[in-house]
């Protein structure tokens, strides 16, 4: 777990070195290595029209994707990361915070709130990549908790989108406790009944796959994304082997059985909508004990 | 005395001259009277080494070959202890053990990591890195307890989940996701005890426990040393540096509101003297499964799951446009 670069490389999260979209008119394609037309991507919704290859895009592009037009009110933006290890590694944590949240505008790597799909009200919840490669530290905990909270509160469905290499090694062990803390409120809200969706993006590792981000009653994944427990590198040196074709891509894991659907950008704001729907329409039966679907 | 890390080799060499003068000192008062001073002087030597430990020296301990492991505690703790298998999806995994027995009066189901001790039996347990499957056969016992409302008990000793191509196939972020979900919530209490090497998310999937005990020296933390030093510093050489940093040791967990209860170790640490250990450990079990002892059950998931559900520290700065009233989670 917990196997994310540094800030200063966070689009590196898999064997593969990633490219970052340049100012220039060409892009590359961080899967099939293409040249892209850069206005051609953009019109394409930042996905990759020789491979559907599904580029990061921010939270404001993937609002739009999602979520009705102006529905989103943001929650709990005040949440703030402390430094309760006073960690130093090559640098101090609270320094590289600084400069990340000076460099993000975010305070933290998850942005939640109130917004609406197609009309129904949803509690939506978004980890932010470019912050410290969306780790998951007390910050991200504690508004995954209350994403869950509100949705109780309104009784809507959560949806969360994820995009994240882990936990976060600075918050050390509290980090690995939101782990638990986050797959509790996820528990709780099951418990109630409510619909929870979690849209699995390019990169899903770590703790956060190994709580809230594989929770699901309904878990999508975007086409191509990397998503894992344990990171490439660290399984290709344990195993020491090369890793087969397309390890640990969406289509692995839909193969494996262990998400629901792929689904490509244009589709996905109807997928949910169905999924919601779908799951609103039945009579109010007996709320399921929480999780007990394996075992 | 045997099997002595790099730190003790003071130690090591004291004894090692006792050792020499053992026969000696039988009929030489002399010699007898230099292995009373050696014996004071290892004495010394001990309370100087073993209190002032570093984070670094502690994980050595931790991960010592001869530390009591899972099998032990079961063996000390435990009457008619019964050994239970599989997941009853894919297999059975021999990195975690579990099965049924008595505490006392009490029947309990234990479950552990299980690391082996003979070279062997280390590689046939994976050195107790457990697969999808032995998280998924400690959920099929831990509400199979549940189900008779009987204590669980569990013992985390592991370097972490096992980073390999089968392990993610079968979905092990899925597995430990879905115990800590289950445990969350499970109605029936947990005691856990991290026993040696508490590694990131293969050793937290048997630790959502109402009480959380670790003994003196082992260690938790969210990622190994070694492996917190390769991502951050680019160095796994680090792992020292990585150990200080990350804060993993009881009294830091303890500190951070993330464990219950430190339980104290032998001097040396839990292999210098593994049946007083393993004694401690009973006696804290027993303490705490008598303070949970008649507490309706509803209360402890409750409990449980508020304890969780503080973790953390974080400011919560002012223009929030939150509308709930949280206080801020600032543990000293
Ligand atoms: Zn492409």
């Amino acid at each position: 777990m917990a196997w994310f670069r540094k800030k200063d490389q966070p689009q590196e999260p898999g064997t593969e070195k990633r490219v970052k979209i340049p100012e220039g008119l060409w892009v590359k394609c961080n899967h099939c290595r293409e040249i892209i037309y850069k206005k051609e991507l953009e019109r394409n919704g930042k996905v990759c029209p020789k491979c559907d290859y599904h580029f990061p895009i921010d939270c404001a592009e993937r609002l739009a994707l999602l979520v009705d037009d102006g529905s989103f009110t943001e929650r709990d933006r005040g949440l703030a990361p402390l430094d309760p290890l006073a960690f130093r590694d090559t640098k101090k944590y609270q320094d590289r915070l600084k400069d990340t949240q000076e460099r993000t505008g975010l305070r933290d790597a998850m942005v939640m709130g109130d917004a609406r799909v197609d009309g129904m009200p949803v509690v939506l919840a978004v980890l932010q990549f470019g912050f410290m490669g969306g780790s998951m530290g007390s910050v991200v905990g504690e508004k995954l908790l209350r994403a869950v909270e509100r949705a109780i509160d309104v009784n809507a469905p959560l949806i969360v989108v994820t995009s994240s290499g882990g936990a976060r090694m600075q918050e050390g062990i509290l980090s690995l406790m939101q782990m638990a803390k986050t797959s509790a409120a996820i528990g709780r809200l099951k418990a109630r009944g409510l619909p929870y969706i979690s849209l699995l993006t390019d990169p899903t590792y770590g703790g956060v796959t190994a709580s809230f981000a594989m929770l699901g009653d309904l878990i999508l994944a975007e086409p191509k994304a990397l998503i894992g427990f344990a990171g490439p590198r660290v399984i290709e040196q344990t195993i020491k082997q090369k890793l087969p074709e397309g390890f640990q891509r969406a289509e692995f894991l839909l193969r494996h059985g262990m998400v629901d659907l792929i689904v490509e950008r244009k589709r996905q704001r109807e997928i949910i909508r169905r999924f919601i729907a779908w799951s609103a329409s039945g009579s109010a039966a007996e709320p399921a004990a929480a999780g007990r679907t394996s075992g | 005395m045997s099997n002595y890390l790099e730190f003790e080799q003071p130690l090591a060499e004291l004894d090692q001259r006792i050792h020499n003068l053992k026969d000696q000192s039988r009929h030489d008062t002399k010699a007898a009277e230099e292995v009373k001073r050696l014996q004071k002087k290892i004495y010394q030597l001990q309370q100087e080494i073993y209190h002032r430990l570093t984070p670094w020296q502690r994980t050595l301990i931790a991960r010592h070959q001869d530390r009591p492991g899972t099998a032990d505690y079961i063996t000390g703790l435990l009457r008619d202890f019964t050994e239970l298998h599989g997941d009853r999806l894919y297999g059975d995994d021999p990195a975690i053990l579990g099965g049924i027995g008595w505490f006392d009066q009490q029947a309990v189901m234990v479950i552990g990591h299980h690391k082996g001790k003979t070279v062997k039996e280390r590689v046939q347990r994976n050195f107790g890195m457990p697969h999808p499957e032995g998280y998924r056969k400690a959920l099929r016992l831990m509400q199979l307890a549940e189900q008779f409302h009987h204590p669980i008990l569990t013992f985390i000793d592991t370097p972490g989940a096992y980073p390999g191509v089968g392990a993610e196939e079968r979905g092990q972020s899925e597995a430990i996701a879905r115990n800590l979900l289950v445990m969350s919530s499970l109605r029936t209490p947990i005691i856990t005890v991290v026993i040696g090497e508490g590694g990131s998310g293969g050793a937290l999937a048997l630790g959502v426990g109402d009480r959380v005990l670790m003994l003196e020296h082992a260690v938790y933390s969210v990622i190994s040393p070694e492996g917190c030093a390769a991502i951050l510093w680019n160095d796994s050489a680090k792992a020292k540096e990585a150990a200080d940093a990350m804060k993993m040791t009881a009294p830091d967990l303890l500190r951070l509101g993330v464990i219950d209860e430190v339980v104290s170790e032998p001097l040396g640490g839990a292999h210098r003297d593994a049946p007083k250990m393993i004694d401690a450990v009973k006696q804290a079990v027993a303490h705490q499964l008598e303070k949970l002892e008649g507490s309706p059950v509803d209360d402890i998931v409750d409990q449980r799951y508020r304890k969780f559900r503080r973790m953390g520290v974080f400011l919560e700065e002012s223009g929030s446009d939150s509308s709930s009233a949280h206080p801020q989670n600032i543990q000293e």
